[in-house]
């Protein structure tokens, strides 16, 4: 497939401008609210701290805490598959419901399936697919991947929301009403719950001393999922265990306060065996992890925990949606985990930062997104996966940059130009900073040329 | 090689150095006499109902405060309901439930959220396929955080487990929260003394 072109795709969301902001303005108020939400522990950063470390701990001993999980597991009842890769993982899950007759399946939202696109593959196979999460139930209806990790529809503004219910569901497309939509969804979705032969969680998290699979939700679907059919098959990342529950307390924590702002999500759940009558099936996914696990720069990558906060914050994923980034984990830690899965396609991901590092500061587990973002960058270079406009500019900067007196004439250049030049010569396709805004106003004087003059008075005194 | 060989044999081959194990503490600062009200704060955040002074009858409590309810599920011996857990041998029959009675075994007051297993609960779906949920909580079984909360053997030893906080929930349109999403439609804690065991 071809490289993702995230700025041209960021570009076109950007023209919508009413979307633009209305998005901007939301996930910056769950920025906001993460940090109202922070403050009121007085160990988050212990807590940051200890996340960092126990996940750092399990990674280096990951094998080891596999295993004990897999024991753990076999205990309760559970059986455990193991797959490669998303292929695999799709055959596994096709295989388990065949052997059951199981033809509805309800599952709540797990990045994991979306990464393996199970539901074309097992809805190729006359499986029908109900998405339980809300957010998640309106990307499936509206046929569109999630724009988001946490809120798979926030790109959607709840009037577009409005007009994907009045067509799948005949409701009224006028009434925007979030409360008035999530009972129009709950009405309609719980009537496949009842009826369904299997269900599918994800894991936020899996315990290894306990084979506890544990899911976080506010709407309650993965204990649906989870508890109505007898089938329950969880679909874990490899990377997804801990080793106890004195660890998931600080995890639990830290999740939905870096989320959305909350002490707790109204449902934290662990199933750790079946049901009597029933059976629980747990896959463990690898899909390039355990290459990633040997990445020296790189690994830190997998203590993610997929709170969305690093989205939330960044100034090139509020302005250019998450759509933009055609790939199934967006915004920083998207652009850090998807060159590993394609580098080619996803070349040119690093390049779009700001590497302001706010991404860094929020993380909850303490990632160095920015400065992977950046080594990502090199990365690519020496891969030659840089398009030789881009490189051509980097190398011209560079030479600028790097050389005092042709920076000193760029800048006189550039401040006289926008002095002199009428209007329509700055605002065109060549200036892109000022396609959505305006461009600053030029200095009376440059910091050099200040410099000499006031340099020059202060001698004299 | 197995495809489960392959993977741990490629993960221990590119394991990072080891990292040791770091000791959580408890973090415990609140003091007893403070747990309840803050688990009264806490539960509010997500729109849980607290009544805690325990009503004298609690089928004229529930009549009252459920007016349309036709179908009251209790698993708690203070209450007889319509009917009890075990009519439910079909799980996904729970959602003809209009209001679920349960007993948590224990509170926590940073979160505001009460523990349900299938100890108390015993099928389930009761706790999320009915239209709305009343648990009985003694105040003593409050504990303070998540940390300590984690202690309960429950994680350890039940098959289901889950920490309920409020009536389930969206913020999936427009990023605040509103009810009701797939599961309960309200969440009302009562404080009600266990009775003591002979």
């Amino acid at each position: 497939m071809s490289t993702v072109d995230q700025a041209a795709n960021a570009a076109r969301f950007i023209e919508d401008r009413p979307h633009e902001q209305y998005f901007d303005t939301l996930m910056w108020s769950l920025r906001e609210a993460r940090d109202r939400s922070a403050r009121e522990v007085p160990e988050w950063e212990e807590l940051r701290d200890l996340a960092s470390a126990i996940k750092e701990h399990t990674l280096s001993n990951l094998a080891e805490y596999l295993e004990q999980f897999e024991a753990s597991a076999k205990r309760n009842g559970v059986t455990v598959h193991w797959a490669h890769d998303a292929h695999e993982h799709n055959h596994i899950v096709a295989d388990i419901l065949n052997r059951h007759g199981a033809k509805q399946l309800i599952k709540s939202k797990s990045m994991l399936t979306e990464e393996c696109e199970m539901r074309p593959y097992l809805e190729n196979r006359g499986v029908t697919v109900t998405e339980t999460d809300l957010g998640e139930r309106i990307q499936q209806l509206d046929d569109e991947p999630p724009a988001h990790i946490v809120g798979p529809a926030w790109q959607k503004s709840p009037h577009d929301v409005a007009r994907v219910f009045a067509k799948a569901y005949g409701s009224d497309p006028n009434n925007d009403d979030p409360v008035y939509l999530a009972h129009e969804m709950r009405e309609h979705t719980r009537a496949l719950i009842v009826k369904a032969d299997a269900g599918m969680t994800g894991a936020n998290f899996a315990v290894a001393e306990t084979g506890a699979i544990v899911t976080a939700t506010n709407e309650g679907n993965a204990d649906l999922s989870g508890n109505v059919p007898k089938l329950r098959i969880c679909s874990v990342g490899i990377e997804k265990i801990i080793p106890t529950n004195r660890d998931l307390a600080v995890f639990i924590r830290l999740l939905p306060r870096s989320s959305i702002g909350i002490p707790i999500t109204q449902y934290t759940s662990h199933f750790r065996a079946p049901r009597e009558d029933g059976e629980m099936h747990v896959i463990f996914v690898d899909n390039g992890r355990s290459d990633r696990l040997g990445m020296e720069k790189f690994w830190p990558s997998l203590k993610c925990i997929r709170c969305g906060a690093c989205m939330n914050t960044c100034p090139v994923y509020r302005r250019s949606g998450g759509l933009s980034y055609g790939s199934t984990y967006m915004g920083p830690i998207g652009i850090i985990m998807m060159p590993t899965f394609d580098i080619r396609r996803f070349s040119e991901l690093p390049f779009s930062s700001t590497l302001s590092g706010s991404c860094s500061n929020v993380c909850p587990v303490k990632i160095d997104i920015h400065e992977q973002i950046y080594a990502w960058r090199g990365v690519m270079d020496e891969k030659h996966q840089i398009k030789l406009a881009k490189k051509s500019a980097m190398i011209a900067a560079g030479e600028v940059l790097s050389h005092p007196e042709l920076y000193r004439i760029a800048t006189f250049a550039t401040e006289t130009a926008l002095k002199l030049l009428p209007r329509f010569a700055i605002y065109n396709d060549l200036n892109a900073w000022g396609k959505h805004r305006e461009t600053p106003a030029p200095a009376k004087q440059t910091f050099h040329e200040w410099f000499k003059e006031n340099r020059q008075k202060g001698q004299k005194e | 090689m197995g495809i489960r060989e392959d993977i741990l044999d490629r993960v221990r081959r590119n394991q990072p150095a080891a990292v040791p194990h770091p000791n959580v503490s408890d973090f415990s600062r609140i003091a007893k006499a403070d747990l309840i009200e803050t688990f009264r704060k806490a539960l509010a955040i997500l729109a849980g109902v607290l009544i805690e002074t325990p009503p004298a009858d609690l089928g004229a409590f529930l009549r009252k405060q459920f007016p349309n309810a036709k179908n009251i599920c209790s698993a708690v011996p203070e209450f007889l309901g319509n009917s009890k857990p075990e009519d439910y041998a079909n799980w996904a029959d729970a959602a003809s439930i209009d209001v679920t009675v349960v007993r948590s075994p224990m509170g926590v007051a940073e979160t505001g959220s009460v523990l349900l297993s299938e100890a108390d609960l015993r099928v389930n779906t009761i706790g999320f396929l009915a239209h709305d949920i009343v648990v009985l909580l003694d105040p003593e079984k409050i504990v303070e955080n998540i940390h300590a909360a984690y202690r309960h053997p429950a994680f350890s030893d039940k098959a289901y487990s889950v920490l309920m906080t409020g009536p389930s929930g969206s913020a999936d349109i427009g990023g605040k929260e509103v009810h009701p999403a797939q599961g309960v439609m309200t969440l009302t804690v009562i404080f009600w003394r266990e009775p003591a065991k002979r």
